[in-house]
């Protein structure tokens, strides 16, 4: 237990100053620390708790994406019953299915011909051979088509994944540094923004959906009947973003959609100086819009954005450029996010914000100050505790304490983890407990001293019952602090890494650093009596 | 120079002196338990046994009447920390700003400085974007009278989810360790090991009860290291059990017990010391944000998990069969009953 041969003891010693070292570069600032080679410049990252910052999370509306599938569903089957020329009553959406009822002379085929329409899920790609739609044969001529479960989640995950993209674009159009965005569980999506201190405006940015659409508006509807419900088929009624007039009559066939934009700016009107976006269409935008305005000049044409119409201008002359402009008594700020939202393009679904969590930078550095405050006065107790009860093994034990934060430090940084309020305390703690592992073995050794053993073999006893000690006690809590990392988010994680962490340095320098500090002092002293 | 500048260079040099005073040998050598403790340990389960008993019954009894205090982790809602920006916080003006937003009692506390507020709002009926709108509300209302230190809003989806994680988080901790003491020991230890661990959790969750802290996701970190620490524990000693299991097969049971209590007494008490050490650095310096994380923690770690180690954990033992296969088990059974008189 007290021999170690040269090269043992310059392992232990080499991998000691190694996991240390990882911990430099949190003392140099940022910018410091960025002309270093990039191994070394992994350092510990602040939670929001301790730097302030919002973090949100967002729910995809899966009820939506399964709507949206049905109508999808819906329309192609009027298309295909159509194109086959067969007979149909009864279309319709009901629960999760779409119904559709025929003669039964023509059920074979027509459940052919909608059989065609489901494809393999995953694309072509897709090697679990399951299909996206579902086409059963519910008696009497009745067919349901349904979503399977299989299709609904691989739909849901192609919309989280635009929504990210989407989100993404947004996020950084608000200049903020490094935002975190990820994939969280199956709908939701998890934003967090460092130093932001009021998520209202973000939150307003992400909570819509900016579908944008170009549809020509029908004036030869008075509004009050459209609003009792008089409506031609082809024709809506849809609110004005700021009445009045409290709405419009629009046709349903939409002219330019948002997806056809490039560009989208917030500028001024020459004119009339107040804010306007400007925006851009690409090729096949631009030509779309040149027809549809060289037809219906003299005809109001509407804007419309989230179902809601911004404005509803006259067509003057035919737009031919590509390039127009929104106006509707916009502010600065509201034309700003508009073009936000236009160039960051349209979410495939609504989100929900269901969870947000604001910590303002007053009370991050205070909670920082504190936790220093309380990591210096508990470690400094704990040290001078040792002192008095163990004496020269206090000593010992100080140094394999200290090397021990050292080395959690280290690996913290080298795993580019998160230190939150509850990790600091978490470190804290560890230090209570790792000077347990060398009470552990101090108090073994005074036990085998009364034993009867001499100095040398005591302490030799000593280190080989109390290892297996340390081992046994250290992996309950090693896996209590596992479980805590599966479960826990944010501040209570960072807790479980500190934790854990600092389990592992414990066992790793009770193992190697005091046994090499003791077994050094043996070597050099030869005692005939231990100081313990 | 600051006050606690001042006071954390003299610990420092405080430290030099004795580090210095250890190394020459000066220092007097400490005993924080005699060398020749033989305290009957196990004769106290007569009187451990049914205290443990009853306060867990009361335990178990406050959370079922008193409840637990569930933070917005569980229960959803808002929670806001605001300083007033005046100097002075005007909780009854504030109260009647915020009263007549319409949405249902909204809690204020003071708490730290004059300044400070911690504001509840109860989660809406209308599901998540009805608790934007509140916070929307609150915002609104108190607009720039005040600094936002926090804000935190969970929705009706997340706090269910969050609970049911929590709950399923601590299952699995306890299941884990068993089945890992299982493997290192026989099934008795890891069967006792898990009635002082339960014995532990419904202690502490009688004392949340009582005290009304917030029971949030940090409460579920401090009960799972409470779990952690109240095993090591638990483990020492049941590592030094089995160790004079092999090597006195003839030692009555409570005799070995308390020869195996005795023989890590030092050692509980010393790391337990370091540790509400630690913990009370925490406490009294942490600030209010884990003031009760490491209130709890206090209370289970130093108070229950020392307690159930040594008075329960190990004399259990006994009733659980350790030790009856060795030959002279049935002659040693007698004495282990004379005591009750």
């Amino acid at each position: 237990m007290l021999y170690f041969t040269r090269w043992r003891a310059l392992g232990i010693i080499l991998t000691a100053l190694i996991v240390c070292l990882f911990a430099v570069p949190n003392f140099f600032s940022e910018a410091q620390v960025k002309t270093w080679p990039a191994w070394a410049q992994r350092r510990l990252v602040l939670g929001l708790d301790l730097q302030g910052g919002s973090s949100l999370q967002l729910e995809v509306d899966s009820s939506y994406v399964k709507k949206e599938k049905l109508d999808q569903i819906r329309d192609d089957v009027r298309r295909v019953l159509r194109e086959a020329k067969i007979v149909y009553t009864g279309l319709v959406t009901k629960g999760d299915a779409v119904e559709v009822r025929v003669k039964d002379a023509d059920l074979q085929t027509t459940l052919a011909k909608l059989r065609e329409l489901a494809q393999p899920i995953g694309g072509l790609m897709g090697s679990s051979g399951q299909r996206d739609i579902e086409v059963a044969d519910a008696g009497g001529g009745l067919i349901r088509l349904g979503i399977p479960e299989p299709a609904m989640i691989e739909r849901l995950r192609k919309t989280i994944e635009q929504s990210i993209q989407i989100v993404e674009k947004r996020v950084n159009e608000l200049g903020t540094v490094e935002p975190i965005i990820q994939r969280q569980g199956n709908d939701r999506i998890l934003v967090q923004v460092p130093g932001l201190q009021d998520p209202t405006h973000l939150k307003e940015l992400l909570g819509k959906t900016a579908k944008m659409e170009f549809r020509m508006v029908d004036p030869s509807v008075p509004l009050d009947q459209a609003q009792q419900g008089g409506l031609p088929p082809d024709t809506e009624f849809l609110p004005a973003a700021t009445p009045p007039p409290a709405g419009y009559v629009v046709k349903k066939q939409v002219l330019v959609a948002g997806g056809d934009l490039t560009d989208a700016q917030a500028t001024f009107d020459q004119r009339t100086n107040e804010p306007v976006v400007s925006f851009k269409f690409n090729t096949s935008g631009a030509r779309k819009f040149a027809q549809a305005t060289q037809e219906n000049v003299g005809l109001p044409f509407a804007i419309i954005l989230d179902n809601k119409v911004i404005s509803a201008p006259v067509i003057r002359e035919p737009i031919t450029g590509g390039q127009g402009q929104i106006s509707g008594s916009f502010t600065v700020q509201s034309a700003n996010d508009l073009a936000i939202l236009l160039r960051a393009g349209a979410l495939p679904a609504p989100l929900t914000v269901v969870e947000e969590r604001t910590v303002g930078p007053g009370l991050g550095q205070d909670s920082i100050e504190k936790g220093e405050l309380a990591a210096y006065v508990g470690s400094i107790m704990v040290v001078v505790f040792m002192l008095l009860t163990y004496r020269l093994f206090g000593v010992f034990a100080n140094i394999a304490v200290c090397i021990n934060v050292a080395m959690i430090f280290g690996l913290l940084s080298l795993l580019s983890a998160t230190l939150t309020l509850p990790g600091i305390a978490g470190i804290v703690l560890t230090v209570g407990i790792a000077v347990d592992s060398n009470v552990l073995i101090y108090e073994r050794i005074r036990e085998e001293l009364r034993g009867g053993r001499s100095p040398i073999s005591a302490i030799d006893a000593g280190f080989k019952r109390a290892l297996a000690t340390i081992l046994d006690s250290n992996i309950t809590t090693f896996i209590a602090a596992a479980v805590l990392f599966m479960i826990g988010t944010g501040p209570v994680r960072g807790f479980a890494v500190t934790l854990g962490i600092g389990i592992i340095t414990t066992v790793f320098t009770a193992f190697t650093m005091t046994r090499l500090i003791v077994a050094w002092w043996v070597q050099w002293k030869r005692p005939k009596t231990v100081p313990i | 120079m600051t006050t606690t500048q001042l006071v954390l260079i003299s610990l420092g040099v405080l430290i030099a002196v004795l580090t210095v005073v250890s190394v020459l040998g000066l220092l007097p050598s400490l005993r924080i338990v005699p060398d020749d403790t033989h305290f009957d340990f196990t004769q106290f389960r007569r009187i451990s046994f049914p205290i443990s008993a009853t306060l867990s019954i009361v335990a178990i009894v406050l959370f079922f009447t008193h409840g637990l205090n569930f933070g917005i982790d569980f229960k959803g809602g808002t929670l806001m920390e605001v300083r007033a920006k005046s100097g002075t916080a005007d909780l009854a003006q504030m109260r009647t700003t915020l009263g007549s937003l319409g949405l249902g009692e909204v809690q204020l506390q003071q708490f730290g400085g004059p300044a400070d507020v911690l504001l509840r709002v109860a989660e809406q009926p209308g599901g998540d974007k009805a608790q934007q709108e509140a916070v929307d509300k609150v915002r609104g209302a108190l607009g720039e009278s005040v600094e936002y230190r926090r804000v935190e809003v969970v929705g009706p989806r997340v706090s269910g989810e969050l609970l049911g994680w929590g709950m399923a988080g601590l299952m699995l901790a306890i299941v884990a360790i068993l089945i890992y003491l299982w493997f290192r020991f026989e099934w008795q230890f890891a069967l006792g090991a898990m009635i002082a661990n339960v014995h532990d959790i419904v202690l502490t969750i009688g004392f949340m009860s009582i005290s009304q802290v917030d029971f949030d996701l940090t409460s579920i970190a401090a009960l799972l290291t409470i779990l952690g620490y109240s095993l090591n524990d638990t483990v020492v000693i049941y590592d030094r059990i089995r160790e004079m299991l092999r090597r006195y097969k003839k030692m009555p049971m409570p005799q070995l017990l308390n020869e195996s209590i005795n023989s890590t007494l030092s050692r509980s008490i010393i790391t337990h010391l370091t540790v509400t050490l630690a913990l009370l650095a925490l406490l009294l310096f942490g600030g209010h944000a884990i003031h009760s994380f490491t209130a709890v923690m206090m209370f289970g770690v130093v108070l229950v998990g020392t307690y159930t180690s040594i008075f329960i954990a190990a004399p259990i033992l006994i009733y659980l069969g350790v030790g009856e296969h060795r030959e002279d088990a049935k002659e040693e059974a007698p004495p282990a009953k004379k005591n009750k008189a």
